[in-house]
């Protein structure tokens, strides 16, 4: 269980770490504790998975290549077998099972624009089946924030 | 530090210099968390640590980096539910309205995407969570407020919320090293 403690640490590391020599120790500063206790505890929570990950969050897209959102209507009784297939292509990095006519979600990510359209391509060929294509048009800014 | 060397490709990378592109390498998989996390980086670059916070402060103020932070497992930390919320929004309006929806702390990606007519006449997609299937519900009639005056629809709803039932495959997405 977490205590008090934790969450507080966890809602401030959520938010953003300043650029500093010291970052941890200006925020147990901020949060009245040891830069220890930061320490500690966010390792620990790294270690036991409740943190994904600590550090830098980068711009998928200004990091070069490409990234699409794809999806497929895909008929109930061939759902496995197309899974398998989309899944195959390590260029595709999430794939979800949505509650919809369009029923299989997937993010592509490639070096080029090229490769995107060619996997695209090529799931269609083994599938028999349409992939439609939705390309990011704007990136809106978000500000996550889950408070626990 | 799982990566034992930070040489890292030269390509398709827009306006990042090769040290910036180490320091990426290096930072991608996350930062130790130590007291004084960026010498281990400076000393990977073989920068003094000054230049190396001077590096990371730049990427944050061309929008390079996000921010640097603690990302909760989002079902570990309980927001087991996931919604993605998807809108018609009149052409004009969706660059402003994309942008107040994005600033909603419980929106994870914002995107306007295309719409395919007549299957698909969504433009705007947010993803939500949360830790109920109300708390989902409610994010989903807040985001629906804030764009009552700018909604249509196009041959079709003027918007849905797709829930994910299982999730397929999921892996991260990273630049990769040579």
């Amino acid at each position: 269980m977490m205590d008090e403690l934790d969450k507080k640490i966890l809602n401030r590391a959520q938010l953003g770490i300043p650029v500093s020599d010291k970052p941890f120790a200006d925020i147990a500063e901020e949060l009245g504790c040891s830069e220890q206790q930061i320490l500690s505890k966010l390792q620990d929570m790294l270690a036991d998975g409740l943190l994904s990950r600590f550090g830098p969050m980068y711009d998928a897209a200004s990091l070069g290549g490409a990234f699409t959102l794809a999806a497929i209507d895909v008929p109930e009784h061939r759902f496995d077998e197309v899974t398998e297939i989309v899944n195959s292509f390590s260029q595709v990095a999430h794939n979800y099972k949505r509650q919809h006519q369009l029923n299989m979600w997937f993010v592509v990510g490639t070096e080029s624009q090229q490769e995107i359209d060619s996997v695209i391509k090529d799931i269609e060929q083994q599938t028999q089946l349409s992939v439609l294509n939705f390309p990011k048009e704007e990136e809106f800014y978000v500000r996550l924030y889950l408070p626990v | 530090m799982s990566d034992s060397t930070c040489q890292s490709k030269q390509k398709n990378s827009p306006n990042l210099t090769p040290l910036e592109r180490q320091f990426i390498v290096c930072t991608q998989k996350g930062l130790p968390i130590v007291s004084e996390p960026y010498r281990a980086i400076a000393e990977q670059l073989q920068m003094s640590v000054e230049q190396t916070l001077a590096m990371a402060d730049d990427l944050l103020q061309r929008g390079i980096i996000r921010r640097i932070a603690a990302v909760p497992n989002h079902y570990r930390a309980g927001y087991i539910f996931n919604g993605m919320t998807v809108w018609d929004v009149k052409d004009d309006e969706i660059h402003k309205f994309g942008n107040l929806v994005g600033k909603l702390p419980f929106v994870s990606h914002c995107y306007r995407r295309p719409r395919k007519l007549p299957e698909w006449n969504y433009n705007l997609f947010a993803m939500i969570h949360g830790k109920n299937e109300q708390q989902i519900s409610e994010y989903r009639t807040q985001i629906k407020e804030l764009l009552a005056d700018v909604l249509q629809s196009n041959a079709g709803k003027s918007n849905d919320m797709l829930t994910s039932s299982k999730i397929l495959k999921k892996t991260g997405l990273r630049l990769q090293s040579k």
